[in-house]
């Protein structure tokens, strides 16, 4: 009977992982400001900037946080974004009368484009991959058909979104700050973030268990897109006008499971969380804060990342299989 | 039997593509009594239980609860009836706590936030009621529990949804013998309470022990159904269906029995300890032990697969402490493993390219396709004939053959490289009786032309039955070895490490 009771608790370094990476990250940033004697990199003003400058990343990537957690992937992200800014700079075209229903439409683009992925995935079965894929290339095809139509710029007002200040920080910065927690809250304290983790953990169970599985999945997925569009809207405010390549030339989509998957979010699902998406998008930052401070190329800093990508994932990959023995 | 029963199910048909399931199967349980369903592997107890639950639909028939006549369209609506199910695969979440796993999709919350606190008290609640001994902390995960502790939680989720009835599909089956006293008393203790409990076995001693009735499946049909418990022999015939007489093949005489084959001395890794073992020709040897003793890992380990670390180990004479299946398999070891659709199988292929699989694995990458230097398709056909498979052709896709043929299929493959040893895991598993004595007799007919055969199997009399000498393993020791005549009780002693009078 003895054996009922045996429980050990098991020291899991791969959920601290991405903790340690970004303290590496942080570590080498600092040394190579100090080696440099560039400590003007080294100030708050500093961090906020490193910060800032993911926060279009940061936004789709909690967005995708809840997808791939649900056992799913949103490759039409990218596009997404591209679609909202257009479309929002469409709409209010200068007027700031307009600021509400623009941002009301972009929200709602993407709510339609999160149900019809989810719908593709859930009730057609199709693989999730192929679903966001095919989504991506038909918001890219209407994008480019209609961008002749859509001759809108952003107003000032709506401009500061992205460069105004609130109480000396980025008004961005503190919309992505209050849209994690938000995230974080429903993950951690809802039903319905437990049903995310159940789904992703095994969809025959959750629905064993009476879970109505196809609902999570379709939520997730317009949380996902929701946050993209919320992306969008921030790109337009940022660059003034939308254009319809700021997606696809951010490469957000696989950047954005990039930062998910080094975050320790396994891409099967059922496991991970916002704060490894988080010190997923920060690690990112500082890898190019550290190629720019030590002058290296682009393209070596595409390697880089590259690199990071793969050794995170094998890592992970190497401690679930010795957990497993 | 004055009583209503909690669920009845009336005449329940369910098809799949190619295969009737279940042909009007009723079933009724009453509570406070255990009702015992047994069956063969494939009689169809796993499908109905999952058309309770409201995994499948039926195509016919009807299921009443309480009086009422009620169509499941999901899982939801069988919960929500009061049937919780207890797969054999257990649908535990393993990175999840076991609290949340209780709960799963049915959270408490207080202003939409889950209230984790009523989770644990009411999770601290339902395992207390097991008893003292059997304590599990709600916020362990999952995933750092043993096998009894997470079927406990199973358990534990049923009570907690105050389930009229609980269906135990082989509860017992990764258990060892002390984690099998506790599950029935356990199983005892549910009854009390006033639950229906199904239980799903086909071990006679656990039916003997626990149920109240008991039915046997066969093929989808209910073969039999008693109000009370007969004596094994009555289930075990209507389980089979046939008589068992020439079910097994005769053992080797002693002409049969040829110089050594292999031979193991003081081997060992990081799961075996000190194992040494022959095998000759023309000799089946079966390997017993519990769920996790070593058996497996020690197939693998002769198979190269997770090799040994230490000892020494001969084939026919030359050194074979083998470090990938790769020089094992050219050195005529062949292994059948247990989970044929996961491991030895392409389901897509055909049945001829599964045949050829290692034959073209093993040889010339830029030689032909269809005449290796093992085998040609036309000797493969000629192989896959003598092991009699029966397929339309052996060009169909092998997914559509029966558990048997396939297993045939894989034979017919090893054969093709003239192996010296021949690994068989969990032969029948998922096979039908029939087949199964044609697997048996297979396996004979290869020992005669003198192979050496070693066989892993958890299903005792199908190891007893076959095996010209028994070796039962232990924590990944060797625990004992019998002559064939020995009982199922010695090797269970054996396996267990229990003393002699214990059981």
């Amino acid at each position: 009977m003895s054996s009922f009771a045996r429980y050990r608790a098991a020291w899991r370094l791969e959920r601290y992982a991405p903790a340690l990476l970004l303290g590496i990250a942080l570590l080498i940033y600092i040394a190579m400001a100090l080696g440099l004697g560039q400590t003007r990199f080294l100030t708050p003003e500093a961090a906020v900037s490193i910060l800032n400058r993911s926060i279009a990343l940061g936004m789709t990537a909690v967005g995708q946080t809840f997808a791939i957690l649900v056992g799913s992937i949103d490759l039409s992200v990218a596009h997404l974004i591209s679609a909202s800014a257009v479309v929002s700079s469409a709409i209010m075209d200068g007027n700031p009368a307009m600021m509400l229903p623009a941002a009301f439409a972009a929200l709602a683009l993407g709510a339609v484009v999160g149900t019809l992925n989810g719908l593709l995935i859930t009730k057609l079965e199709v693989n999730p991959l192929i679903a966001t894929l095919g989504m991506s290339l038909v918001i890219q095809g209407c994008l480019a058909s209609f961008y002749g139509s859509f001759k809108g710029s952003v107003p000032d007002e709506f401009q500061i979104f992205a460069y105004g200040n609130l109480l000396g920080l980025p008004i961005s910065l503190l919309v992505l700050v209050m849209l994690t927690l938000l995230a974080w809250l429903v993950l951690r304290f809802t039903r319905f973030g437990s049903n995310v983790y159940s789904v992703g953990g095994n969809r025959d169970t959750a629905r064993a268990a009476g879970i109505k599985t196809a609902r999570i999945v379709i939520a997730s997925h317009v949380i996902c897109s929701l946050y993209a569009a919320l992306a969008g809207l921030y790109l337009a405010s940022r660059l003034k006008s939308g254009s319809p390549w700021i997606g696809a030339e951010g490469a957000y989509d696989l950047e954005s499971i990039a930062v998910v998957v080094i975050g320790g979010t396994i891409l099967s699902g059922g496991k991970g969380g916002i704060w490894g998406t988080v010190a997923g998008v920060i690690i990112f930052s500082l890898i190019d804060s550290i190629f720019n401070l030590a002058g290296v190329d682009a393209f070596a800093k595409q390697v880089m990342r590259g690199i990071i990508i793969v050794a995170a994932v094998a890592f992970y990959a190497v401690r679930s299989k010795r957990m497993a023995a | 039997m004055t009583q209503l029963p909690i669920i009845e199910m009336r005449g329940i048909t369910k098809s799949f593509p190619g295969v009737k399931a279940l042909c009007g199967v009723s079933f009724a349980a009453y509570p406070g009594e255990v009702h015992a369903l047994a069956g063969e592997n494939g009689a169809g107890k796993s499908t109905l239980m999952k058309v309770l639950s409201g995994v499948y639909l039926p195509n016919d028939g009807a299921i009443v609860v309480a009086g009422k006549e009620r169509h499941f369209k999901h899982p939801l609506d069988a919960i929500e009836a009061g049937i919780s199910v207890i797969y054999q695969e257990f649908s535990l979440l393993p990175e999840r706590t076991v609290a949340e796993n209780i709960f799963l999709g049915r959270e408490p919350t207080r202003c939409g936030i889950v209230d984790r606190r009523a989770m644990e008290t009411e999770a601290r609640r339902v395992v207390a009621l097991f008893g003292e001994a059997q304590h599990i902390e709600p916020d362990a995960l999952v995933a750092d529990l043993d096998v009894a502790s997470q079927q406990l939680v199973e358990i534990a989720k049923a009570v907690s949804l105050d389930a009229k009835v609980i269906v135990m599909d082989e509860p017992t089956a990764a258990l060892n013998e002390t984690e099998c006293e506790a599950l029935f008393a356990l199983v005892e203790m549910l009854k009390k309470r006033g639950t229906a409990i199904v239980y799903i076995t086909h071990r006679m001693r656990e039916i003997t022990k626990l149920a109240d009735r008991v039915t046997v499946l066969k093929d989808g049909w209910t073969a039999a159904s008693y109000d009370h418990v007969p004596t094994p022999d009555t289930i075990v015939h209507a389980m089979v269906g046939r008589d068992i007489g020439d079910y097994y093949a005769e053992p080797a005489t002693a002409q049969e029995i040829g110089a050594l084959v292999l031979s193991v001395r003081n081997a060992g890794n990081d799961q075996l300890k000190n194992i040494s073992f022959d095998i000759k020709a023309g000799e089946i040897v079966g390997f017993a032990g519990l769920q996790g003793a070593g058996r497996v890992a020690l197939a693998r380990a002769l198979f190269g697969a997770a090799p040994f670390t230490k000892g020494e180990v001969t084939l026919a004479g030359q050194s074979a402490r083998f470090q990938s299946p790769r020089e094992a398999i050219r050195a005529g070891v062949g292994l059948l493993p247990g989970d044929r659709k996961g491991e030895a199988l392409v389901l897509m292929q055909s049945v001829s390219d599964n045949g050829m699989l290692t034959a073209r694995a093993l040889s010339n990458l830029a030689g032909h396709d269809k005449a290796t230097r093992f085998a040609s398709t036309t000797s493969m056909d000629a192989l896959l004939r003598q092991v009699d498979v029966r397929a339309g052709n052996f060009s169909q896709e092998i997914k559509s053959l029966s558990g048997g043929n396939q297993q045939k299929t894989i034979v017919a493959r090893w054969l093709s490289l003239d192996p010296k040893l021949l690994i068989f895991i969990e032969p029948t598993r998922g096979i039908d009786v029939n087949a199964k004595a044609g697997i048996y007799h297979l396996m004979r007919e290869l020992a005669r032309k003198g192979a050496a055969i070693m066989m892993v199997s958890s299903d005792l009399p199908e190891v007893l039955g076959t095996a010209d000498r028994v070796l039962v393993m232990r924590l990944g020791e060797l625990a004992g070895e019998f002559a064939r005549g020995a009982t199922e009780a010695q090797i269970m002693l054996a396996a267990t490490g229990e003393k002699v009078g214990a059981a």
